[in-house]
């Protein structure tokens, strides 16, 4: 079979190359060459001769198994929450179908504009496709609410490819992360709809599975939605349709909000496999962690008397996308800073930002997308000033010596 | 006691192959050359013509910019051609053995009359210059200037290196001669494996540093890096312990005996084991019948920083190795990148060969071999992942992405700043090999030292 595959591959090959019929097509034919077989160059004549059989397209693979969890858990969700706002009991498959169906349009539409983007893009500057978006295709769908239109997405995802990453020469070479970049578009281009109670959980059905009216007790709203509306400093978080929950809920996450970044359990279990592999920084996961967990429990010691500065510091940690944002997000290594004391620095300051956004501006619930954008524009500061000081220290020892 | 410095940064290679301590049977070739690209940065102008006859030491040709600095014959014969490529450029000199190796004659030194500036200029005119190597920019030392110290790592820790106890260990009057005559013009220090009796330990008139660590910590750079780092305007020099041999022997003998043990290792060799050659020999004769069935490549030197010779082609006057091992060019592996992948080797975690580290799984199922290749296993792309280099970088104070990327972007200034008078490119062969975006390195710290070199001299 992969002698045939071969064959038929340098059978159409000559087509693709300069001059050949489909010569336009040379990049896609080649990510399509590169991602069937392991391409055969061999080393130079001078250099390393043997290599660590690692590259760029298993390093991203890993990361997308890692949000595996995250996806198929928040698929589940969708339907619980679908069937939950309805009153309804379906059963765990039904659930499941409900909310594959619901997202799995979103993944479609992110992967396709996106691909089909870099896919041009490659072609342009003649270099081979990059992996890049193939992690990030999977992140747009995890940090958008389920009810967020098709057209919408699709809007944003071009957006953030073409302004974030294309422009900037491609995978490596962007600022911001792309997948954040789509959130904030969405977040800004279209706030009546992107923010408030009616995009979180689906109500209505999908490709008419699901029929039915929601309860009379159904809100709709995320738990950070309650907290920044809440109209006095001490109040019980509810779901859905009322009943009280607390840190448990949050970490397994049966509780409204964007498709993949309710579990903070199955996001751990993508953290494990991540940082296992050292495809991720530990430093930057564990700090954004210390800094939240910090400026939460300063907020709860002296912060002002509002429902979201008495939210536990330990709530804060599972609910809404800080973990999602810490563990994918975060340690992007392209946005994020480069250098070792860079990354604690970075780590922190996410960590510290997206509390200080949730409680001192009640109009941004999810500051988590707002901190990391916010140190991705910082990263290369902090790592200009790191390597400052390694450029200062270098000096000393050159003039001590004379 | 010996001073001793750490480190943890690093790796070996688990790749199969090394040496074991045998000297292996073989004659000497007919077939020798010297290629003027093995030695970097030399523009070589020709003192014979075809059909000459030379002695072993006679001069070959000399370096344009240092007309002293002669390259010797390694053997007595006769020229039998000069070989032209583009532009007339010379490719090598092959000269034909006549198998009775005979000298060419030079007076015996007398080493406490000799005045530094007579030593500097006699070890050019006999063709012992080009084994003294320099720090900044890695190529030949300048001999009008002055080091403030001079460097000899007593071992090889790349992969599949030989002992140089085991090869230098039976001439240590000549390698203490050698290092009498280089302490002569600078301070000499000397590198040994720390937890390991060598009798590197005993050398005089030289200070013993002891190191411990994962490759590599063999290398001199390195060992500069964490005793005496070169600054700016400094200079130090480097010698291959066995070719303080040569030195020596010539202060001993009054010849010019470029004969060296090599080890014939990696894991296309039947019995990777040494043998004894001389500089410049063709390696017909050392490959021979010794290797297994396959695709080979051929490289002068370790798997990390050598260079791929064809079957026909010569060892170079610094490798004291020549590594063979599969090419890989006809394998095609169907999507590769999502197997579990066994046996291939990765320091990532990304593949299941990890599994194999396990102590407890290679009791079981016992250890299992990697199998190696020469291709890259991927393309290249910007870099991504961050950190990679650090984790077998051992350097101090130098932070080998930054230094990189100011050398990608012939950024002088950072260069100097970020340590670029520092290294060579085998300091980053490992980065190259752990390199997830398949970086030439190598190539690029090479061309940037050039560079750097042509545009600050």
């Amino acid at each position: 079979m992969s002698n045939k595959l071969r064959k038929l591959v340098d059978k159409v090959k000559p087509h693709f190359l300069p001059g050949g019929k489909l010569e336009k097509l040379h990049s896609v034919f080649d990510g399509f060459e590169t991602f069937l077989f392991v391409p055969n160059t061999t080393a130079s004549k001078k250099g390393a001769h043997i290599r660590d059989a690692i590259d760029s397209k298993r390093t991203m693979s890993v990361v997308i198994v890692a949000l595996l969890p995250a996806l198929l858990f928040g698929m589940y969700n969708v339907g619980y929450q679908h069937y939950l706002a309805i009153g309804q009991d379906a059963g765990f498959w039904s659930t499941f179908v409900y909310g594959l169906l619901a997202v799995l349009p979103i993944i479609i539409v992110s992967y396709v504009v996106g691909l089909g983007i870099e896919f041009i893009a490659a072609q342009i500057r003649g270099s081979e496709i990059h992996e890049g978006f193939l992690v990030t295709g999977m992140l747009i769908p995890l940090i958008v609410p389920v009810d967020t239109p098709l057209w919408m997405i699709a809007i944003a995802t071009a957006f953030a490819v073409i302004f974030a990453k294309e422009v900037f020469g491609g995978t490596g070479m962007n600022i911001f992360n792309v997948a954040l970049v789509t959130r904030a578009f969405l977040f800004f281009a279209y706030p009546t709809h992107m923010s408030g109670n009616t995009v979180w959980v689906r109500t209505g059905t999908t490709f008419g599975l699901g029929g039915g009216t929601p309860v009379d007790s159904y809100t709709g709203a995320t738990v950070l939605g309650e907290l920044a509306t809440a109209s006095s400093g001490n109040i019980q978080v509810v779901d859905v349709v009322g009943n009280p929950i607390g840190f448990w809920d949050g970490l397994l996450g049966l509780i409204p909000g964007s498709i993949g970044e309710t579990s903070t359990l199955a996001i751990l279990l993508g953290a494990a496999l991540i940082l296992f592999t050292g495809v991720a920084s530990w430093k930057v996961m564990l700090s954004v962690f210390t800094g939240g967990a910090l400026m939460a429990y300063v907020f709860n010691l002296f912060g002002p008397d509002t429902a979201i500065a008495h939210f536990p510091w330990y709530n804060h940690l599972v609910y809404g996308g800080f973990a999602f944002g810490a563990v994918f997000m975060a340690t992007d290594p392209v946005t994020s800073a480069r250098t070792e004391i860079g990354k604690w620095i970075y780590g922190f300051m996410i960590g510290a930002f997206a509390i200080i956004i949730r409680v001192l501006n009640p109009g941004y619930p999810e500051g988590m997308m707002l901190a990391i954008l916010f140190m991705n524009i910082f990263a290369p500061l902090i790592d200009y000033y790191v390597v400052n000081a390694n450029i200062k220290k270098r000096l000393k020892r050159a003039t001590k010596k004379a | 006691m010996a001073n001793l410095i750490k480190t943890k940064r690093g790796l070996n290679i688990p790749i199969t192959g090394s040496p074991v301590e045998m000297i292996g049977k073989s004659t000497l070739p007919k077939d020798f050359a010297l290629v003027p690209d093995y030695f970097h940065g030399v523009t070589p102008k020709l003192l014979v013509k075809e059909g000459d006859t030379v002695k072993a030491g006679t001069p070959v040709f000399y370096d344009k910019q240092f007309p002293d600095m002669n390259f010797v014959s390694p053997v007595s014969g006769t020229v039998k051609a000069i070989n032209r490529g583009e532009r007339r450029k010379i490719m090598s000199i092959q000269i034909e053995s006549d198998a009775k190796m005979t000298y060419e004659s030079y007076d015996k030194p007398d080493l406490k009359t000799l005045s530094v500036e007579k030593l500097i200029q006699t070890l050019q005119k006999v063709g012992l210059w080009v084994f003294i190597k320099q720090r900044p920019y890695d190529v030949i030392a300048n001999p009008n200037k002055t080091p403030k110290a001079i460097f000899i790592s007593s071992f090889d820790s790349a992969p599949l290196a030989p002992s140089n106890d085991y090869v230098v260990g039976g001439q240590m009057a000549d390698f203490q001669k050698g290092v009498d005559v280089l302490a002569k013009i600078a301070k000499v220090h000397v590198g040994i494996r720390h937890g390991k009796e060598t009798p590197f330990a005993a050398v005089k008139n030289a200070e013993i540093t002891e190191y411990d660590g994962p490759h590599p910590i063999g290398n001199v750079g390195v060992q500069i890096n964490h005793t005496d780092p070169v600054n700016k305007d400094e200079v130090v020099w480097t010698l291959n312990p066995q070719d303080v041999l040569f030195i020596g022997r010539f202060f001993n003998k009054a010849v010019i005996d470029l004969s060296r043990t090599i080890a014939l290792t990696g894991p296309s060799v039947k019995s990777p084991q040494y043998y004894q050659t001389l500089a410049g020999a063709g390696i017909g004769h050392l490959i021979q019948g010794n290797l297994i069935k396959g695709t080979h490549r051929f490289v002068v030197g370790n798997v990390l920083t050598g260079t791929k010779v064809p079957e026909n082609g010569y060892l170079d006057y610094y490798s004291t190795q020549l590594t063979v091992l599969e090419e890989g060019s006809e394998t095609h592996e169907l999507v590769g990148w999502a197997m579990p992948r066994f046996r291939k080797f990765s320091v990532s975690r990304t593949y299941f060969s990890f599994l194999f580290e396990c102590k407890l799984l290679s009791k079981l199922f016992g250890n299992l071999k990697y199998k190696w290749d020469t291709r890259l296993l991927g393309g290249e792309r910007a870099i991504i992942m961050s950190g990679e280099y650090d984790k077998v970088f051992p350097m101090k104070d130098i932070l080998p992405e930054f230094l990189i990327k100011a050398m990608i972007v012939k950024d002088l200034d950072k260069m100097e700043a970020l340590g670029a008078y520092e290294i060579a490119p085998e300091d980053v062969a490992l980065c190259e090999f752990v390199c997830t975006s398949k970086l030439p390195l190598q190539q690029i710290v090479r061309d940037s030292l050039d560079y750097m070199k042509k545009e600050l001299e």
